[in-house]
């Protein structure tokens, strides 16, 4: 309980202002696509070298916590993901919006993330020990079959049929082949100077789920004069509390999803949405209510991405090992005040430490208050008519996809994988299978690589891949996932024939 | 607020790619670029950021520097850019890495060499060391060399990746102690090989002296051997692999600094050259680098354009058996 000890901390003058200014930055710096968690904390380092350590860490940790929140609003309002870990937001995150329920939908994202953040901090404060060791149970073996997994969620992730799930899944692991490799440095499909460095997730990101929706809005500009603009019905907050417990199952699946998934160094938030999202359609009454606006995909897609903000601290905070890129970029605001994070943190510098994960809690408060009242605010960007939406929108995509690392090479990779997907989106194709293969190819792959050379080195290789209970958790999990698919397919043969994309094309822009 | 302008500058003038001024006599008129070929957050991000963040005072280049990050392929992305992309005119300098950029161009598939580029300063020099897990049973190199004697190739320990300093010391163990091990390069740089030394999924493995030094402070590993010619001011006590009777040098050091793309105008080059090692020395970097625990080592560019050269001719040597 010496959490509590040091909550008073968090309320002094200036370490508030700066939870608030960490939390209202955050919301818009999330919000803006491009700027993921990692970049945001990464602008920032410089301002903490003025501040105290606690001060510092107090900035950084609200702005971690809230860019990663605000994604969903421009996931929901403009079908952008803000960062990797939106992207299951999207799937009913917009339609909601296109329905009317754009509100609505804000409204239940923000708090699904604040009860997802808060048990995910709650974890951090309770269990950090327990966790840590669970963090390092993941060897390379163990995350390849964890990448497979996640294959095998490609085909049943909003598509219309199985088939093009995968096709396109198939899609996004070539294209992640492209560029160096990341073990060997060996040199594949370097056909242009702007893709030498592989394709960045980023500025695909942006392209393959912003592109197709500005060309979208050009064509219905110019077929009719009144081209016809969401409305934003106004959702009461009382309403979206009552419905965000009411779906218990897919708050639940998605908090405990993400917090599991969070702890796993190099895996991280990029996969626990999407993985959440599935399992709950997997585990729900209506699940074939997903995709078509369902509450339910928002909430759970929307407290997984939260849940795991707190326990992808854990490895950083016990063993000083950075899990994830975020992580690495708050090491360093550790480092330059001359604290060590390890088992002693806590320890030698319990003001710094637990003020930091007391200002984590309130810092989950601070960005529900505020995303409702963005959530409010909502109704005013949906008047913006779709031509001007558009051209705000292929600004934003260009900002976004330069600003990674001040290259024009992404944007011309944003725009090129943009202008295809919406021509495999006229076949029923789908953006989300298609990233979801672009992120796993890489860790399925140098896992498998790192593993058989140390398999090769000691056990052999069946024996490195094949025992422990880990590893046989893991490929029971993916031959019920894989059986699950088949026998939907076969029980509700989904199939698309192009009318039907169409349609469905239209029934959505 | 400063990065955010610095950065717009940046981005306009960039675009614009006009802002060339015949006389250098003004440089710098704008805010600069350092691109670093390393993902941000690592240790050549950290530091790269502390050096630098002196740079708008009035004694120092009276202009701030932005640092880009370009990562991938364990530093190749940057360098090919940096080599074959990246203009010359003295607002785009770039972080190097020795001898990891000199090791990739050795071995060849890349579009850079040593005479790519023009050295400025040198701010750090970060060792290798040997590591291996709390628990392990080895406790010096002895230890460690006869495992592997015992089992050809079947000692597993754990490097940032092929081609930079940790493989380089790898190598040198290897023909030092003339025995074969199993070299597993990570896809996570540093920090997932040291998590695979603490994990057990290695038996040891090499790490950076900073990186290391962090994780023996958290009592998950044992330090056995410093890859250097003198033992550390950070590590008294840990011997260098020369002391423990293995002839290895100090090749594999991580020397860090800050270079520009060849063709940038001589004048622009001296005044750099001229500052920077200056702006190194300042008092407050200075203190905020060793509460890093990152060790520094200040260079001018004659002392750096030497190391270079003895670098090349070293590993040339050492990877012609690969």
């Amino acid at each position: 309980m010496e959490f509590l000890f040091y909550m008073g901390d968090v309320f002094t003058p200036i370490n508030f202002g700066l939870l608030l200014l960490g939390t209202i930055g955050g919301l818009i710096l999330g919000a803006t696509p491009g700027l993921s968690p990692t970049m945001a904390v990464a602008l920032l380092i410089p301002f903490t070298f003025q501040l105290e350590p606690q001060q510092g860490l107090i900035l950084l940790g609200a702005a971690y916590t809230s860019t990663v929140a605000g994604g969903a609003v421009s996931a929901i309002l403009l079908k952008i993901p803000g960062a990797p870990a939106n992207i299951a937001t999207t799937l009913d995150g917009h339609t909601m919006a296109t329905k009317g329920e754009g509100a609505k939908a804000l409204q239940l994202s923000f708090l699904a993330s604040a009860v997802g953040g808060l048990f995910g901090v709650f974890l951090l404060i309770f269990l950090t020990p327990v966790l840590a060791q669970w963090a390092l149970a993941f060897g390379p073996s163990h995350l390849f079959w964890l990448a497979i997994l996640g294959v095998t969620v490609i085909g049943t992730l909003d598509s219309s049929s199985v088939v093009k799930g995968l096709l396109s899944g198939c899609i996004g692991l070539w294209l992640a082949t492209i560029g160096f490799d990341d073990i060997m440095g060996a040199q594949r499909f370097i056909f242009h100077p702007a893709v030498s460095g592989g394709i960045n997730v980023i500025p695909a990101l942006i392209g393959l789920f912003a592109i197709p929706q500005v060309i979208t809005m050009f064509t219905k500009g110019r077929s009719s004069d009144d081209a016809e603009i969401i409305t934003v019905q106004r959702h009461p907050i009382r309403l979206a509390v009552l419905e965000v417990f009411r779906r218990k199952t897919a708050l639940a699946i998605g908090t405990i999803t993400g917090s599991i998934i969070g702890l796993i160094p190099g895996v991280g938030g990029q996969i626990a949405g999407l993985v959440a999202y599935d399992q709950s359609k997997k585990f729900s009454k209506e699940s074939e209510k997903f995709g078509t606006g369902h509450s339910e995909g928002v909430i759970a897609a929307e407290s997984a991405n939260n849940a795991m903000v707190g326990p992808s601290l854990v490895p950083l905070l016990t063993l000083s090992i950075p899990g994830s890129p975020t992580a690495a970029v708050l090491l360093g605001g550790l480092l330059i005040h001359g604290i060590f994070p390890g088992p002693d943190l806590f320890l030698n510098y319990p003001q710094v430490a637990w003020t930091f994960i007391d200002s984590m809690l309130i810092g989950q408060l601070l960005m529900c208050v505020f995303g409702l009242y963005i959530a409010g605010l909502a109704a005013s960007v949906a008047r913006v008519p779709h031509a001007v939406m558009a051209a705000i929108v292929l600004g934003l995509a260009v900002f976004g996809s330069y600003s990674v690392q001040n290259s024009m090479g992404d944007v011309y990779v944003m725009a090129t994988l943009g202008v295809a997907m919406y021509f495999l989106e006229r076949f029923g194709f789908s953006a989300a299978p298609l990233v979801l293969g672009l992120i796993l190819g890489p860790i399925a792959e140098a896992n498998f690589i790192q593993g058989s050379m140390i398999a090769n080195a000691t056990v052999g290789t069946g024996t490195y891949f094949f025992t422990g209970w880990l590893n046989w958790l893991l490929i029971a999990i993916v031959v019920a996932s894989i059986s699950y698919s088949v026998w939907m397919e076969i029980m509700s043969r989904r199939y698309t024939t192009k009318d039907d994309a169409v349609a469905k094309e239209e029934a959505l822009s | 607020m400063k990065t955010w302008i610095a950065g717009a500058a940046l981005a306009l003038a960039t675009l614009t790619g006009t802002a060339y001024a015949d006389g250098h006599g003004e440089y710098p008129e704008r805010p600069i670029m350092l691109m670093v070929s390393y993902g941000a957050g690592g240790a050549t991000d950290f530091q790269a950021r502390i050096v630098t963040m002196t740079a708008g005072n009035e004694d120092a280049l009276g202009m701030p520097i932005a640092i880009v990050n370009r990562p991938g392929a364990g530093g190749r992305v940057g360098w090919n850019w940096f080599a074959s992309e990246a203009e010359s005119d003295g607002y785009t300098l770039g972080a190097y890495n020795i001898p990891h950029f000199i090791a990739q161009s050795i071995e060849g598939g890349v579009s850079y060499s040593a005479e790519s580029f023009e050295p400025i300063a040198n701010w750090g020099a970060d060792p290798a060391v040997f590591v291996v897990g709390a628990d392990s049973d080895f406790n010096s190199m002895d230890d460690v060399v006869s495992y592997a004697k015992e089992n050809p190739g079947g000692l597993t320990f754990s490097g940032a990746g092929l081609f930079v300093g940790h493989h380089i010391a790898a190598l040198q163990l290897e023909k030092a102690a003339g025995v074969k091990m199993a070299y597993i390069p990570n896809n996570a740089g540093g920090a997932g090989a040291m998590r695979a030394v603490i994990a057990g999924e290695v038996l040891g493995g090499v790490n950076n002296l900073s990186d290391a030094f962090r994780a023996q402070a958290a009592g998950n590993v044992k330090i056995l051997g410093v890859f250097d010619l003198e033992r550390n001011a950070f590590l008294p006590d840990v011997p260098t692999l020369k002391e423990q009777g293995y002839d290895i040098d100090n090749a594999s050091v991580n020397f860090r600094g800050v270079m520009v793309p060849k063709g940038t105008p001589q004048p622009i080059i001296d005044k750099l050259a001229a500052t920077v090692p200056a702006m190194f020395e300042n008092k407050r970097v200075k203190s905020r680098m060793e509460a890093g625990g990152s060790p520094m080592h200040i260079m001018t560019r004659d002392e750096v354009l030497a190391m270079w050269a003895a670098r090349e001719e070293t590993l040339k040597e050492l990877l012609a058996g690969l």
